[in-house]
């Protein structure tokens, strides 16, 4: 395992499945921390610049309460309007000024590659908190993370993929991620919007060969964790087609009733209809407390790339 | 006595087994004529090989660098480069497309910061040399018409 102090986080695939543990096992010791249970202070007299050229509200501010958990202050921007991006400055120009003003550095940018790309001209870490239509890594990372502790390890569960598998930015690294370590997978979508077919080879690539589905109570019969993304309303060409697609995957308390009794259901969040309010209160609703793994998730990422735990 | 269809030249490059077709677009990517030079550039389409047609390029008092090259490899990968002085061939190899493209490929994808205003060069991993595969290292994306987007 290299070290992790000084690394940047652009993608989940520039780490090893030992190396994803690692950041796992570190997150668990900071989840007291995150609830505000214990206190610690190893980020104290340090300054993480959040940089949010577009707005998400849950990424950013799981980033900065990680930060203010662990002691440290934060500077930045919730949006581009209103700094020098506007006035057309170039992000390398950003990421220098970034870079000289703080220790870490948490981003987010609609151009893809834009992570990557902030590393090249940063001293500092780079925690990429999604590119566009490409990386999000914390997301992934916390996504493995409430898949292990649900379930006490990440390999050999069964997950069934649900939504819109096409162009879900996020569902893409997990499904890699999941694959590299060795979950079964069916992936359960209107053909317009199933996985892409390169995601499907790298799956293979890895070891398994996952299934396609359109019949969501079929896919579940024996599943572990179901994983749901919303389909966009954009994606399709009339409401009424949306409408009817739609209404063909949403999860409720009914269809849940004929699972497992120890399934989880996941959401990246913010869900629209996909998943019926009726599951909030069921064993099931995992997606509360994934949502709130992204803070010791976040926290264990920071006090890593600062040497602050090995 | 067989006719040469192109005359031998003294000095320079002589790019050979292009692919057919490949000449113009070869020259194209050499950046060829350039409009200050008055060196003789002679070009054959479709000369009948020892097994299959080829073009062939020659470009009088200019020889080749490997930056040049590597860009010609992406649209003839089996074409070779002779350099010629005084009507000697001093060195002969073959194009090779090398692991890394750095500023010979724009990344097609729109989206993608190298597209943007960033002072940032296209850079590429190459993924397969049979059939050519290339991935952009910033968005990951791999551009399907490798060859329309050659700068
Ligand atoms: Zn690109």
């Amino acid at each position: 395992m290299n070290c992790f102090k000084g690394r940047d986080v652009v993608s989940v695939n520039d780490f090893t499945n030992a190396e994803i543990e690692h950041i796992l096992d570190v997150a668990e010791k900071m989840v007291p921390i995150a609830r505000g249970e214990e206190k610690n202070r190893i980020m104290d007299g340090r300054v993480m610049a959040s940089l949010f050229f577009e707005p998400s509200t849950r990424t950013r501010l799981s980033f900065e309460a990680a930060m203010y958990r662990l002691g440290g202050k934060v500077i930045g921007f919730s949006d581009a309007s209103g700094t020098s991006v506007k006035k057309g400055e170039t992000l390398a120009d950003t990421i220098r000024m970034a870079d000289a003003y703080s220790d870490v550095i948490a981003m987010r940018h609609p151009l893809m590659g834009s992570a990557r790309l902030a590393a090249e001209f940063s001293k500092v870490p780079v925690l990429n908190g999604g590119d566009g239509a490409g990386q999000h890594p914390t997301q992934c990372l916390l996504d493995l993370f409430t898949i292990r502790s649900e379930k006490g390890k990440i390999g050999g569960n069964k997950v069934v993929l649900l939504g819109d598998l096409k162009y879900g930015r996020t569902v893409h690294s997990l499904t890699s991620a999941l694959s590299r370590f060795g979950c079964e997978m069916t992936f359960v979508a209107p053909e317009q919007l199933q996985m892409p077919k390169e995601v499907i080879n790298e799956c293979i690539e890895h070891g398994v060969t996952p299934c396609l589905s359109t019949n969501l109570a079929e896919a579940l019969a024996d599943a572990d964790v179901l994983y749901v993304t919303r389909i966009q309303k954009e994606r399709f060409p009339d409401a009424a087609e949306y409408e009817r697609v739609a209404g063909l995957y949403i999860v409720n308390k009914e269809l849940l009733s004929g699972c497992k009794k120890d399934l989880i259901v996941m959401h990246p969040l913010p869900r629209v209809n996909e998943i019926h309010p009726d599951v909030d209160s069921t064993p099931h609703a995992a997606y509360f407390r994934q949502a709130f793994n992204g803070v010791p998730v976040r926290m264990a990422l920071i006090s890593l790339v600062l040497g602050a735990m090995e | 006595m067989k006719e040469l269809r192109v005359q031998p030249i003294m000095n320079g490059t002589v790019i050979d087994h292009i692919t057919p077709g490949k000449a113009l677009k070869v020259l194209h990517i050499l950046g060829l004529p350039k409009p200050e030079s008055t060196s003789t550039i002679s070009v054959a389409i479709n000369v009948p090989g020892k097994t299959c047609k080829k073009d062939i390029v020659k470009i009088e008092d200019r020889e080749l660098e490997s930056s040049e090259v590597d860009r010609i490899a992406l649209i003839a990968p089996n074409a070779t480069i002779n350099i010629i002085r005084n009507y000697d061939v001093v060195e002969k190899h073959r194009v090779n497309i090398p692991e890394e493209l750095i500023g010979i490929v724009r990344c097609s994808n729109p989206t993608c910061v190298t597209n943007s205003t960033e002072p940032v060069q296209h850079r590429f991993t190459v993924v397969s040399k049979n059939p050519l595969r290339v991935k952009c290292q910033y968005c990951l994306r791999e551009p399907a018409d490798i060859e329309n987007h050659i700068l």
